[in-house]
């Protein structure tokens, strides 16, 4: 299963890199998303998966028995997931006033105040 | 790292009057600096009279300095020394000697006449109060760097006077001249000092102490240490560009950008002859390194014949007097080479007090005739009779005629050049040139205007007289050049043999004083004197002819310094443009490319070094026919949104691969993380659709290659985290320190769900930061949108 979840990474960073070197800023934001994904794939697989057994310590007991889902990865992935969420909606808002403003969502047409 | 010995605090100093006149020297320094604070404040509410009020300060100091002057002349220099930095055993010292005492007059009481000329020439301008504070800022500079005797205080002091001159040369900031000069100045100077900084340091770490007058006699074996030579190097690359020696004169005739104030007090008694100053000053402890004095007498004579030269050419006041100034500081750096102090110090004073007095003549005739090539100019004696009478006075000083004070200047000069051993036959016709070419200058600039029939078909001139109070400085200047001149007993003759003393150090003591008569003894020295002043007079006559032997010498301008420094500044201007357009390109997916290339290339490197290669791991999960949808939805759903030009579509997409590995987490043992998905999922969706509905679809802006070369580069970047996911799993090195936190949930924090423990007890800050991002992100979002929903309505 690891195979395929590292095949599901390499592909979602692949998606996620060749849309973010678009020039239209709204796959930029696409590309970040997929990428968000893939980062959070990545460390829970990194992690080692382990099926159906979460977390969870069971009623009547004071500790969990093994195997069971590394929780770490998963908390770090929750926080992930709501911080990324936070970006995506404040650079999709963004680029809705860009366009508004710009009238283009070509980025090499956005950049001059970079030069 | 500099190893000092610390000095005893006040050690050789005699306090002429008892304690009470040392922090005197500080209250000197600390006033002129407030005042220049203040000055602005002074001009803005006393517009009229600011000027007059400004002068008292420096005039004070001058009556101070006046004071204390014959203890100082009995030899009995002010000291003062305050802990400075005393972690590294700085402290600021100063120290008023003759030589200290000839500059400080100089600085205080030419700075005064400046301040009253400056309030007749500029006074109406609006920015009158940023003039005055930069000139009284650059006099503090000044008569600090000439007080200094702390090595590292000279320095600053010294930077502080490049800084100043930056601002009044370009005080004129409109103007792109003016400011390309004051940019110049402050380069050429400004990288001097650098050196100056390594030179100093070095002597003083040689040396064992960073007091001035120490250094002479702290080490006699000095010429020995085997960094000698750097030291006068890297001193002299500091004396040299801020003295406008050759080959870094060029600054000095661009710095006549300046309004005519400054060029009359940096330019010709001040800033320039801070170079000389500290060749003065640091000659008793280097001059028996033999580079030394050969170095100074070789630039000195070279810059003397040089600048004699051009200036010969020149017909614009100012430019006939720059370059004549160059001419003069490479003839004081001469005298310090060849080891005559007095004359040093006579020429320093005589050269001070005319060339202060003609610069301000110049810029009389200047703003009054509107005209700066003084061929256009003649008969103004009629309009101007004022300016006409003292311009001479000036001039007769310049020329060296019997009587003045430069003449007294020459004669020791032309003694020193003739005594000059081996370096005679070198120096004498350069010192010759110099003497005649000033004569030319003198005819040019105070003979030729003012007494001369204009040239035939000359436009006609409106001259107005200037006002006393622009030429109440040059008369003083010029009338005091003429008392030194006749009087020799005088003041002057008691402070530049005090100055001599000074520069002469240790050696002083026999040193033999020679008695310069007004009118002098005959010999060598005056028949070269009087055959100087008889040529630069068949120069004037002839000087149309003489313009066109010289043009000749356009030459040495194809060769000029100048070049190279515009040269330099260029190429470093095209450097910096090119790296920063190759660098700075402003396209994201550029940075990106080069970024993911490099890690692709650091991870790549490192792994054939290691020879480490990504495997799959022994305990693996076996694979179900549910995994295997998703996985595929996931991944198709990914490659799919790639290629659509839809926004609808590509958003549904999304959804798709978000959905899909929110169902992965289920499975595999991570419901919270998978709710949590779910939730985003569906607001990231709303949201998107809400958006992107306003946007047009996506266009395709790159071409084919474009796009193969992006994909190649994505698809290494995706088999490289791939890759990295199963070496992660097959070579972890450290126990997960989960079993921790799933032992100790539910006895300490109470909790079953162990994710949720973490999240609100372990690691509760961390979400606390992240509550944080989300909040700040809200606010962001919100505001955007209010300021849209603003101007939708305003539309």
């Amino acid at each position: 299963m690891t195979i395929l979840l590292a095949l599901l990474v390499a592909i979602l960073y692949a998606t996620g890199v060749y849309l973010m070197l678009r020039r239209s800023i709204v796959k930029l934001i696409i590309g970040l998303v997929l990428i968000g994904h893939a980062a959070n794939i990545l460390i829970f697989s990194a992690a080692g998966v382990v099926r159906g057994r979460p977390p969870l310590v069971p009623e009547g007991m004071s500790g969990l028995e093994r195997p069971y889902a590394d929780p770490l990865p998963l908390a770090l992935i929750l926080t992930a997931i709501v911080i990324s969420f936070a970006i995506v909606a404040f650079t999709a808002v963004l680029v809705r006033r860009a366009w508004q403003e710009i009238g283009t969502d070509d980025l090499d047409r956005m950049n001059t105040t970079d030069r | 790292m500099l190893s000092l010995r610390r000095a005893d605090p006040g050690m050789g100093y005699h306090a002429a009057r008892g304690g009470s006149l040392v922090p005197m020297l500080l209250v000197l320094l600390a006033t002129l600096f407030v005042t220049a604070l203040a000055a602005p404040a002074v001009v803005r509410f006393a517009r009229p009279a600011a000027a007059p009020i400004l002068a008292i300060v420096p005039a004070l100091a001058t009556f101070w300095l006046i004071s204390v002057a014959p203890g100082v002349l009995r030899g009995e220099p002010i000291g003062l020394v305050r802990s400075w930095v005393s972690g590294l055993e700085i402290e600021f010292a100063l120290h008023l000697d003759g030589l200290a005492l000839l500059f400080a007059l100089l600085i205080c009481g030419i700075g005064t006449l400046i301040v009253l000329y400056a309030g007749a020439y500029l006074g109406t301008h609006p920015q009158f109060g940023r003039f005055m504070a930069a000139l009284l800022g650059f006099m503090a500079s000044m008569l600090g760097l000439v007080l200094a005797d702390d090595a590292i205080a000279l320095f600053i002091f010294w930077e502080l006077t490049s800084i100043t001159s930056y601002l009044l040369i370009g005080f004129d900031h409109e103007r792109a001249d003016a400011r390309k000069a004051a940019l110049q100045a402050l380069l050429v100077t400004g990288l001097g000092g650098l050196a100056l900084l390594a030179g100093l340091l070095l002597l003083a770490d040689a040396a064992g102490t960073l007091r001035l007058s120490d250094m002479a006699a702290a080490r006699p074996d000095l010429p020995l240490d085997p960094r000698a030579a750097a030291i006068v190097l890297l001193i002299l690359a500091g004396a040299f560009t801020k003295s406008a020696m050759a080959p870094f004169h060029f600054w000095l005739p661009g710095a006549m950008e300046a309004p005519a104030p400054v060029s009359a007090y940096l330019h010709s008694s001040t800033m320039v002859k801070a170079g000389v100053y500290l060749v003065a000053r640091l000659d008793p402890a280097l001059c028996d390194i033999a580079s030394w004095s050969r170095l100074l007498v070789a630039f000195g004579a070279a810059t003397a014949l040089i600048g004699a030269f051009t200036a010969s050419r020149q017909r614009y006041f100012k430019r006939l007097l720059a370059y004549s100034t160059v001419s003069s500081l490479g003839i004081m750096v001469l005298l310090v080479g060849l080891g005559a102090p007095q004359a040093a110090a006579v020429y320093i004073l005589a050269h001070a007090l005319f060339k202060g007095a003609l610069f301000m003549i110049a810029g009389v005739a200047e703003k009054r005739t509107g005209r700066k090539d003084v061929e256009a100019l003649g008969d103004l004696r009629r309009a101007m009779p004022w300016t006409a009478a003292i311009a001479p006075a000036a001039a007769l000083s310049m020329a060296g005629v019997p009587l003045f004070l430069g003449f007294a200047g020459k004669e020791l000069l032309l003694k020193a050049a003739l005594s000059a051993g081996w370096a005679a036959p070198f120096v004498v016709p350069c010192v010759f040139a110099a003497g005649a070419s000033g004569v030319l200058v003198a005819l040019l600039v105070a003979w030729r205007p003012f007494h001369a029939a204009p040239e035939a078909g000359a436009l006609p001139v409106a001259a107005r007289e200037g006002t006393p109070l622009l030429l109440a400085g040059p008369l003083l200047l010029a009338g005091l050049g003429m008392l030194a001149g006749l009087f020799p007993f005088l003041g002057a003759r008691a402070i530049t043999d005090a100055a001599a003393l000074a520069i002469a150090g240790p050696r002083g003591t026999g040193l033999v004083r020679i008695d310069v008569p007004a009118l002098a003894a005959p010999g060598a020295a005056l028949a070269l004197s009087l055959a100087s002043l008889v040529a630069g007079v068949l120069l004037y006559r002839a000087r149309a002819r003489w313009r066109a032997i010289a043009a000749l010498g356009g030459v040495i301008d194809a060769a000029s310094p100048q070049r190279g420094y515009t040269a330099a500044l260029d190429g470093i201007l095209r450097a910096a443009r090119f790296q920063t357009r190759l660098l700075q390109n402003g396209r994201l997916r550029i940075y990106l490319f080069v970024c993911l290339l490099s890690t692709i290339g650091l991870v790549l490197l490192a792994a054939a070094r290691t020879g480490t290669l990504p495997g799959v791991p022994a305990d693996d999960v076996a694979i179900s026919a549910p995994d295997l949808v998703f996985l595929i939805i996931a991944a198709v759903a990914a490659i799919v949104a790639t290629r659509l030009r839809g926004r609808l579509s590509t958003i549904a997409m999304l959804g798709g691969v978000g959905f899909a590995v929110a169902m992965l987490f289920l499975t595999f043992g991570a419901p919270d993380v998978a709710m949590t998905q779910f939730a985003v999922e569906t607001l990231t969706v709303i949201i998107f659709v809400l958006i992107f509905h306003h946007l047009p679809r996506f266009a395709v802006f790159s071409g084919p290659w474009v796009r193969l070369r992006d994909g190649l580069l994505a698809s290494a970047f995706g088999v490289l985290m791939g890759g990295l996911v199963l070496l992660v799993r097959r070579d972890a090195v450290f126990p997960p320190i989960s079993d921790a936190f799933a032992a100790r949930a539910a006895p300490e924090a109470h909790g079953r769900n162990v994710v949720n423990v973490i999240l609100v007890d372990f690691r509760a800050l961390d979400t606390l930061g992240e509550i944080l991002v989300l909040a700040i992100s809200g606010i962001g979002v919100y505001t955007l949108l209010r300021l849209f929903i603003r101007k939708e309505r305003e539309a």
